[in-house]
Formats: C-alpha cells, structure tokens, sequence
C-alpha cells in the first residue's frame, strides 16, 4: 500500500521535473528562442514564396519547394511545438508512425504513372 | 519497498537515449511523463497527420494520372492590386498570417507559464482573430473560384476535373480546422482571463492548444509546397 501510494505520487508530481527540459511549470524557454523562429519562418516562407515570383522551372524549382518546406515544418515542430525537449519516448511515438506513410506515397505514386499510362494508351485520342 | 521504486524513477529521469525509452516503458507506471491533456492531443494530431497525409497523396495521384493539363496555381490565385498583376499573393498573405498567428500563440503559451494572465488571453484572441482573417480570405478565395472561374469538386473550365476535387476537399479541410481553432482558443482564452487555470493551479491547457493551433499552421506549410507552389 505505502509503495502504491509513493510511486502514485511520485509519477504525477515534480519527480520528472528535472528531466528534459520540464521545469515546474512545463515547458518554459526563452522568448527570444521564440522570436528568432517566428522571424526565420517569415524568411523561409518569403524564399518559397520567392521560387514562385521569379517563375524557376524544373527540378531547382521543387528542390527549392521541399528544402524550405522540410526547414519550415523541422522549427514548427521542434521549436513552437516542443518536441525538441521532450523525451524521446513521446518523440519516437509523435515521429515514427508517420514514416509509413512513405510507404503509401510510393504505392500511390507507382499506381498514378501507371494509370497514367493506361489512359494514354486506351482512352486519348 | 517505497524507497526502492523512488531509486527506480530516480535512474530512470537521468538516462539518456534509447535506455530512457526502455526505461520509460518497463517502468510500473506512465510511460509518457507529461501532463495526460498534451499526450491525447499528440496522438490526435498523429491520426490527423494521417488524414491529411491521404489527402494530399490522393491529390499526388490523381494530378499524375490526369492526362489533361493541371491549372497553373500561380495564376489562378493571382490578385491585381492597383492595376499590377501579382502572382500568387492571396495565398502568399494567407501564409503569413497564419505564421504570424502561430507566432503569438507561442508567445500565449510562453506567457502563461510565466502566469501573464492578461497578456495569455490578449495573444490568444490575436490568435485566433488572424485565424478568422485566415478563414475570411479562404471564403474570398472560394467565392472567386466558384463564381468567376467556374470551378466545382466535379467540373474544372480550365483543365483537370481533379484539381478541383483536390482544392476543395484539402483547403476546405483545413479552413474547417482552422475554425475550429478559432473556436477552441477562444473558449480557452476567455477560460484564461477569468482565473480558471490560475485557480486549477496549471496553464498546461494553453500549451495543448497551442500544438493544435501549430499543427494547423504545420498542415498549411504542405498544402502551400504542394497544392499552391508545385
């Protein structure tokens, strides 16, 4: 009964206080952290916002889509969502999952070109 | 006995890596050691990820198995703004009010661990203020697709059928959270500025709102790569 009673206590309270980052109050950091994130988001979407005002074609064009997206999306989660002081067992659950759709993108994308090509060769004139 | 498990947790906070992982989950108790609130609303936002993600693959689809020609988005969602014809800018506006609207919502949650009562509850209705002025410019945008350009989840004027299929299921999705949003934070926001977190003794609320209120804007970072800018 007295070591329910301890552990209860223990693992709802300030027991996990010092780990990753949690003070007492959650996740408490710097506003300055904050701001450069917010000021780095206006420029990376100003650049991707760049690659459509200036009309570059090809395969610059969606390199240049995807690095600022990735780059966006990466200071999003880690910074503004906090995921880069969590523990790492919330972070495999919030990160790994998602990696299947991979999976599902690459089916897709075989059975898109192959639709594609069936409809070229059966149903355009 | 008592003392035994305190050492247990002890070893366990201060392990780092994979043995923290092994150690979080083989412990008799929580796995994950955050507030419950922020832990459900990770594994909605991971099924949500899911349902976004089918979306814009579904759009990655049919876009590659259309033979014919794609709208180009550029000039679609142009504006004219004192007879100059500027590609693309409603959206590009769109974007960062929305990265502006994430912006202050950090700033609410940093705010209301630092127990800033007023200002938690005036950078959360900032908040979703910008997000209405993101709803409002989504139902602009919508009225001029469906009236001036003709465009329905099942016709398209200017080319592939699909792509209007595509734009109003993945943006009318999206606005639909957004508003939701909109709402969520207000009810918390008024809930900060009568004391209701001071008097339940955490803010940890504000900061669960606030990662669905990222998420939201995280989801409109790949929908603006993919549906607006490829």
């Amino acid at each position: 009964m007295d070591h329910a009673v301890t552990h209860e206590s223990h693992g709802a309270g300030a027991g996990h206080g010092s780990a990753a980052g949690h003070g007492e109050g959650g996740q408490q950091h710097p506003i300055k952290i904050y701001v450069s994130i917010w000021i780095l988001l206006f420029v990376l979407s100003a650049f991707s916002y760049m690659v459509d005002y200036f009309q570059l074609q090809g395969y610059l064009r969606w390199t240049l889509i995807l690095i600022f997206m990735i780059l966006k999306a990466g200071f999003i989660i880690a910074i503004f969502m906090h995921v880069a002081w969590e523990r790492l067992a919330l972070k495999l659950t919030i990160l790994v999952p998602p990696l299947t759709l991979l999976v599902l993108i690459a089916l897709m994308a075989i059975e898109g070109d192959y639709t594609f090509l069936t409809r070229l060769a059966s149903f355009v004139r | 006995m008592a003392e035994t498990a305190v050492k247990v947790e002890e070893s366990a906070a201060s392990v780092e890596g994979f043995r923290s992982v092994a150690a979080d989950w083989s412990q008799d108790k929580q796995a994950y050691p955050v507030p419950w609130g922020k832990v459900m609303m990770w594994i909605f936002l991971l099924s949500d990820t899911f349902i976004f993600s089918c979306f814009l693959t579904s759009y990655m689809n049919v876009r590659m198995s259309t033979t014919e020609p794609w709208p180009n988005t550029s000039e679609v969602f142009a504006l004219t703004v004192g007879g100059a014809h500027i590609p693309l800018l409603l959206i590009a506006i769109m974007t960062m009010i929305l990265i502006t609207s994430s912006g202050t919502m950090a700033m609410a949650v940093n705010m209301g661990y630092r127990r800033d009562r007023k200002r938690t509850a005036a950078l959360m209705f900032a908040t979703a203020a910008l997000g209405l002025s993101f709803v409002g410019m989504q139902a602009f945008e919508w009225t001029k697709l469906i009236v001036e350009e003709g465009v329905r989840p099942w016709a398209n004027p200017m080319g592939a059928e699909q792509f209007g299929a595509s734009f109003f299921m993945i943006t009318g999705f999206h606005g639909l959270h957004v508003t939701g949003g909109v709402v969520y934070l207000s009810v918390v926001a008024f809930r900060v500025l009568n004391g209701f977190y001071d008097r339940k003794g955490t803010y940890e609320t504000v900061e669960v709102a606030g990662l669905y209120w990222h998420f939201v804007d995280l989801v409109w970072v790949f929908i603006f790569a993919f549906f607006y800018l490829w």
